[in-house]
């Protein structure tokens, strides 16, 4: 198998050809939005991170943008600073450029103001879409795509329909010699031990390390973990208690062996079916996965989630065929047929795997036809 | 696993003593799983959970063929299984702050 993507210099394959406007620091958000309200085709992002954060966190925060800004997907990058922020636009920029990605960048005092900022954006924006629009899609193997899998807005058919048959085309990527990413830790809790059996030794041992870390941290906050995850929406839907999610959260990750734990927003050096150290929040764990090299996603959802990213396709499948009845325009594939008795669970596996192809070589899904552009990098410290 | 003869309710294992609704349950509804039969005894609401057979207080609820959390009190064959009977056993950052207190 084989699909058309942009193949970048650095040796990856994109299936979308984004330029990207990405602010090192909060405080130039306003700047980056402008920027792309003059020039819509780029791809502008705001978060409120970047400065006053130390340590691990900091390191993950720089980790997860330059992994970003360097997703083969995205053909170049504009950088927008400050100028005084802890994440440091220049040093940012050459972490980017480290990896082999195409970055310029600017800086709002250096500039003398925003009006001037904001002029210099545009002007450059331009020059990367130019340049951009030459880039053409060429045919590419399996072993340079990373599907992220994601299920969020849970509830008991997540577990029987949709997850089973995005485990059912995670499976084929493995085959095709794709590499498959599962996230999503607290969500692992109480389903770890049947992962663990398909690693090694010390794969499995990292494995283990990420859940007891979650458990520790209820552990020290006092609290059982089903006050929040499940969710009150999880739970209206049928699911009772963390484990009973995990276990039907862990089938979107198929059945091939674990190769590899990375850490969040780690780009994974195996191929096959790799673990993410990622929160359960949607977004965070979203841009993590697209961080770390995704260039498409599958979300499944019973509750029915719009979310999409900025720079990857995100193919969203239903578990049941109410939810995909009534919020059709925001849904891609009903994995509700399987219970319905009117499709087989390969049937549905078939039809994400080759909405997984169709995507890869450009087709967009619900999520990226409305637009939806969300954006969250994952804190592990306070901001000081 | 298995569909009840009716197709309102699945066990995803036969190790199983829950099943998930397909159709929401009226109390008296029959159910058949190969030889095993029972009436659900209460309204049980799309995707939740019955009891296939009697869960004594503190043992296993298994789903998927896997340990999914402990029975608070005894639960009835034919039962509602959710939130109000059932606990879970991981992620009990409140039973590890009480043994902290209590030692």
């Amino acid at each position: 198998m084989t699909f058309q993507g942009y193949h970048r210099s650095n040796g990856t394959v994109g299936t979308r050809n984004h330029v990207l406007v990405l602010p090192s620091v909060m405080c130039a958000n306003h700047v980056v939005e402008r920027i792309g309200r003059k020039l819509p085709d780029l791809i502008t992002v705001q978060h409120p991170t970047g400065c006053s954060q130390v340590g691990v966190d900091f390191e993950q925060t720089k980790r997860t943008m330059a992994g970003f800004a360097a997703n083969p997907n995205v053909a170049a990058v504009l950088v927008v600073g400050l100028g005084c922020e802890t994440n440091e636009s220049k040093a940012l920029a050459s972490e980017i450029a480290a990896r082999g990605q195409r970055v310029e960048v600017i800086g709002i005092q250096e500039s003398d103001g925003t009006t001037n900022t904001i002029a210099r954006g545009i002007e450059i924006g331009a020059a990367l879409l130019r340049d951009a629009a030459k880039h053409e899609r060429r045919v590419a193997g399996f072993e340079h795509l990373i599907l992220g899998t994601e299920c969020g807005g849970s509830d008991t058919f997540s577990g029987i329909t949709a997850n089973p048959a995005l485990g059912w085309a995670a499976d084929r990527i493995v085959g095709e010699g794709g590499t498959v990413i599962l996230a999503e830790i607290p969500e692992l809790v109480g389903a770890e031990h049947l992962l663990a059996e398909r690693a090694d030794e010390a794969v499995a041992r990292q494995l283990y390390e990420l859940i007891a870390r979650v458990e520790q941290r209820a552990a020290q906050m006092g609290v059982d973990m089903r006050y929040g995850n499940p969710t009150q929406g999880n739970i209206a839907g049928g699911l009772t208690t963390i484990e009973e999610k995990s276990l039907g959260c862990l089938y979107k990750g198929g059945t091939t062996p674990l190769r590899e734990v990375v850490e969040y927003a780690m780009r994974p050096n195996e191929r096959g079916l790799v673990v993410m150290d990622t929160p359960g929040q949607d977004i965070e764990q979203l841009t993590g996965m697209v961080a770390g090299g995704a260039q498409v996603v599958v979300f499944t959802t019973g509750r029915g989630t719009p979310t999409g990213s900025p720079i990857a396709p995100v193919i969203k499948v239903a578990t049941n065929t109410a939810i995909f009845g009534r919020m059709r325009e925001n849904l891609d594939v009903n994995a509700g047929s399987i219970v319905d008795g009117t499709r087989t669970l390969p049937e549905v596996g078939a039809e994400i795997f080759e909405w997984i192809v169709e995507a890869a070589n450009g087709r967009k899904p619900a999520a990226e036809e409305l637009e939806f552009r969300d954006f969250a990098i994952n804190r592990i410290g306070p901001s000081f | 696993m298995g569909l009840s003869t009716n197709g309102a309710a699945l066990r995803l294992s036969d190790a199983d003593n829950v099943a998930v609704v397909l159709r929401a349950l009226e109390p008296g509804t029959e159910l058949t799983f190969g030889a095993e039969h029972l009436i659900a005894t209460q309204e049980i609401p799309v995707g939740h959970k019955l009891a296939t057979r009697e869960i004594p207080a503190g043992a296993a609820i298994l789903k998927y063929g896997q340990t999914m959390g402990r029975a608070t009190v005894t639960i009835a064959a034919g039962e509602h299984v959710h939130v109000h009977n059932v606990e879970g056993i991981r992620g009990r950052g409140d039973l590890a702050a009480a043994r902290s207190a209590s030692a």
